[in-house]
């Protein structure tokens, strides 16, 4: 309760200005300083924005829907010919990578939410503490989130590569009989991805949620001190509620993450089995010789539908927010 | 700007592009990036005292090939070749849009399938004018696999070599094995060098590639050339009993092949190879840049897949042939035909093996001199043949091997046991992807 009451006075007291400014004089305003070349150049502004958003991402999500619709080599326009729903049965009939690639976005996406995403939090916590070589640890768990997940995906071959990776040399499971495949045992490849997914992401959980916690009012620990709260009390009852604003970055930026996975996968094996992925079903179907960029887009729109049913629950709870304000 | 300064012909190409890399941009999602790599080499392209060349070569021994070749012709005509290396997987990833936007004058490629599908696309200028230049330097078989489906001539072939199976002299005489001619041999040598301590047999799919090689082998042994091609052109089930045996014949030597292919490149395994670790390796002859020791390379050796069935014998060879051809609309067409009745001399051949000599000419009057005895046994191992197939991906349409087969044989090596419903899984996808223009 009383969080929410804190939560609403900074709102509350942001809304009225807007409301107080008469309308009217703005207006009358607006006529007298906006000269024909002021217009021109808003006009610019607003504009060609506008134009290279609806080119580049409108114009393209369409064209990538309707080309679901068809089959086509990418050569010439003539080429395209509309098929209905055939790719989109192709794919769920047929395919098989593409029932594992969406069960892996799924387990991604779990995974990421319940091992790094805590850790990351564990970690903010401690090093909001200030403790000695705060700024040292701060750096050696961020490290990983400034390196290109290609790169990652490089690094992390040196460990698991089953003949002359780290592990294997270390335990001698690189002999025949006791052999472990870390990259091309569909029961193991998955987890080890996952395991470097993690490394990075818990870097990243960290620095947003130590920017999360830099926003806590000191007064409030203060308070909850005050009342004798002990630490495990005053971070659960005080300080991990007044964290959720960066609770729901978190929780964007980690399902953006889950659906986007790709480089890391396709460093690590080109999302042989056990690793597909739809983004790289929708890569391995049109980046190719002879692409087949119809059932490509349809794998596309798939991926583009679980993204909906994921952002519009988002959007609706946002808005209703917002009305609410 | 550049497109106003050439001549009439190039005019209308442009406009085309342009709209194409537009559309393509802003249609299809991922293709942005190779479109984008794709605008690179038009800059210098309105000098006429140069030629761009796009090059999939980017392994050092190629590279430094093909650098050679250039350099003499540069020496020899003044002509400067622009060379546009690009990693080959991407290269061929992005062949397609890379065709379609500004391509080089000319480019790497390879002969077959994969060659004349982009011929039929328009995306090649036949040059029928070259090969009445060169074409007294190639033999027959060599010609054929030049022309396009409409009988026109769009490649130059330089080099060729086989897949055979390789192991190492030293290893056989200490153990005292015999090379196998037929299939009960070779499953028997396999067995004695488990034994031994050995590895029977190298391999490493993670490239997805390499087992489709010992998928043809065992193919056009087992079935013949003539089925190999009904299969590839997606004509043959793969649900008939002849593939069906392809497998169980596999399978029964899958036991001998090295622990988790899946997780391991194909150089990995021919270090196994050199290191003595491991008996045979089914390979191209491309092996041979892995050993770098030239000891271990002189002891190096190979010998043709065992017959299995005697009718066919061992008369089919795959021999995939690379080599160059003109892109739709050359800035530089007349400099560009030149450099290529160069590409297609015995002399521009000689200078590509004498640094890569893991492969052998294409041409029949270049100089075989200076061959080592893998080189020898190679060239004689490709003129002997009956037929030459390319290579599975080469044969085929690539959007099937790809995303299809590559995976498919992938979960094959791992699971043996799965075949029947992999091959109606296979067969499936294979007639929607054939039913496509």
């Amino acid at each position: 309760m009383t969080t929410e009451t804190t939560k609403e006075i900074p709102e509350a007291a942001a809304v009225p200005p807007p409301g107080v400014a008469p309308a009217p004089k703005a207006s009358h305003g607006h006529r007298r300083l906006l000269t024909r070349r002021d217009r021109i150049t808003l006009g610019f502004m607003a504009g060609l924005p506008t134009i290279l958003h609806i080119a580049l991402v409108w114009v393209t999500a369409f064209a990538s829907i309707a080309l679901a619709f068809t089959t086509w080599d990418g050569i010439g326009f003539d080429s395209i010919q509309w098929v209905g729903l055939q790719n989109f049965k192709e794919l769920f009939e047929q395919n098989p990578q593409f029932w594992p690639a969406v069960q892996h976005n799924v387990i991604w996406f779990v995974v990421l939410i319940a091992i790094p995403t805590p850790l990351g939090l564990f970690l903010a916590v401690q090093l909001d503490k200030k403790i000695r070589f705060s700024r040292v640890y701060q750096t050696a768990f961020f490290l990983p989130v400034v390196l290109s997940m290609a790169v990652i995906g490089f690094v992390w071959q040196l460990i698991y590569n089953p003949d002359t990776g780290l592990i294997n040399s270390i335990i001698g499971a690189n002999e025949p009989g006791k052999y472990i495949d870390w990259i091309g045992d569909p029961d193991l490849n998955l987890w080890a991805i996952l395991i470097a997914a993690s490394w990075r992401h818990t870097g990243y959980m960290m620095i947003l949620y130590l920017a999360g916690l830099k926003g806590v009012d000191p007064s409030l620990r203060e308070a909850s001190a005050l009342d004798g709260a002990n630490e495990w009390q005053t971070f659960k009852n005080v300080i991990f509620p007044t964290l959720r604003p960066t609770n729901t970055v978190v929780l964007v930026v980690t399902i953006i993450e889950a659906l986007r996975a790709f480089d890391l996968v396709f460093v690590f094996n080109k999302g042989a089995e056990g690793t597909e992925l739809l983004s790289i079903l929708v890569t391995n179907n049109i980046i190719g010789e002879s692409s087949r960029i119809g059932y490509g887009s349809a794998i596309a729109v798939v991926l583009l539908l679980i993204s909906l049913v994921v952002i519009i629950p988002y959007l609706v709870a946002t808005f209703r927010k917002e009305r609410r304000a | 700007m550049h497109d106003l300064s050439p001549s009439g012909l190039a005019l209308p190409a442009p406009s085309r592009r342009t709209l194409l890399r537009g559309i393509g941009g802003a249609a299809v999602l991922g293709a942005g990036i190779p479109l984008l790599s794709a605008c690179g080499g038009s800059g210098t392209a309105a000098d006429p005292k140069t030629v761009s060349l796009g090059s999939k070569a980017s392994d050092p021994v190629p590279k430094k090939a093909f650098a050679d070749i250039y350099a003499a012709y540069k020496k020899k005509s003044g002509i400067t070749v622009d060379v546009n290396t690009k990693d080959s997987n991407t290269f061929q990833e992005q062949i397609n849009s890379y065709l379609q936007g500004t391509p080089d004058d000319v480019f790497t490629w390879f002969a077959g399938y994969r060659m004349q599908f982009f011929a039929a696309k328009g995306l090649a200028t036949p040059i029928d004018d070259v090969w009445q230049t060169i074409g007294a330097n190639f033999p027959e078989a060599m010609q054929k696999l030049s022309k396009g489906e409409d009988g026109k001539y769009y490649f130059v072939p330089l080099y060729t070599y086989p897949w055979a199976v390789f192991y190492r002299k030293s290893v056989f005489a200490q153990y005292g094995y015999e090379v196998p001619t037929t299939w009960d041999d070779f499953v028997a040598l396999c067995k004695q060098m488990q034994k031994d301590k050995l590895v029977p047999m190298a391999f490493g799919d993670k490239d997805a590639w390499p087992a489709l090689g010992t998928f043809d082998q065992i193919n056009f042994r087992q079935n013949g050339y003539d089925f190999h091609v009904e299969l590839m052109a997606g004509k043959a089930s793969w649900t008939d009993a002849k593939v069906r045996k392809v497998f169980d014949l596999w399978a029964e030597i899958l036991p001998y092949h090295q622990e988790g292919a899946v997780g391991r490149t194909w150089q990995d395994a021919a270090q196994t190879l050199a290191s003595k670790k491991a008996g045979m390796y089914i390979l191209g002859t491309f092996v041979a840049q892995q050993f770098t020791d030239k000891a271990a390379l002189d002891d190096l050796d190979f010998f043709a897949f065992p017959e299995i069935d005697p009718a066919y014998g061992q008369d089919t060879v795959e021999a995939p042939t690379d080599g160059f051809m003109m892109s739709k609309s050359p800035k530089n067409k007349a400099e560009a035909v030149k450099l290529l009745e160069y590409l297609g001399t015995p002399d521009a051949e000689d200078i590509y093996l004498k640094s890569d000599p893991s492969v052998v000419h294409a041409s029949s009057k270049a100089d075989t001199s200076s061959y080592t005895a893998i080189q020898k046994k190679a060239y004689d191992m490709i003129s002997g043949a009956k037929s030459l197939t390319q290579f599975m991906d080469r044969d085929s349409r690539p959007d099937f091997t790809s995303t299809v087969m590559q995976p498919a044989l992938q979960k094959f090596i791992r699971d043996p046991k799965g075949v029947d419903s992999l091959l109606s899984s296979i067969e499936r996808q294979k007639k929607t992807i054939f039913a496509q223009s």
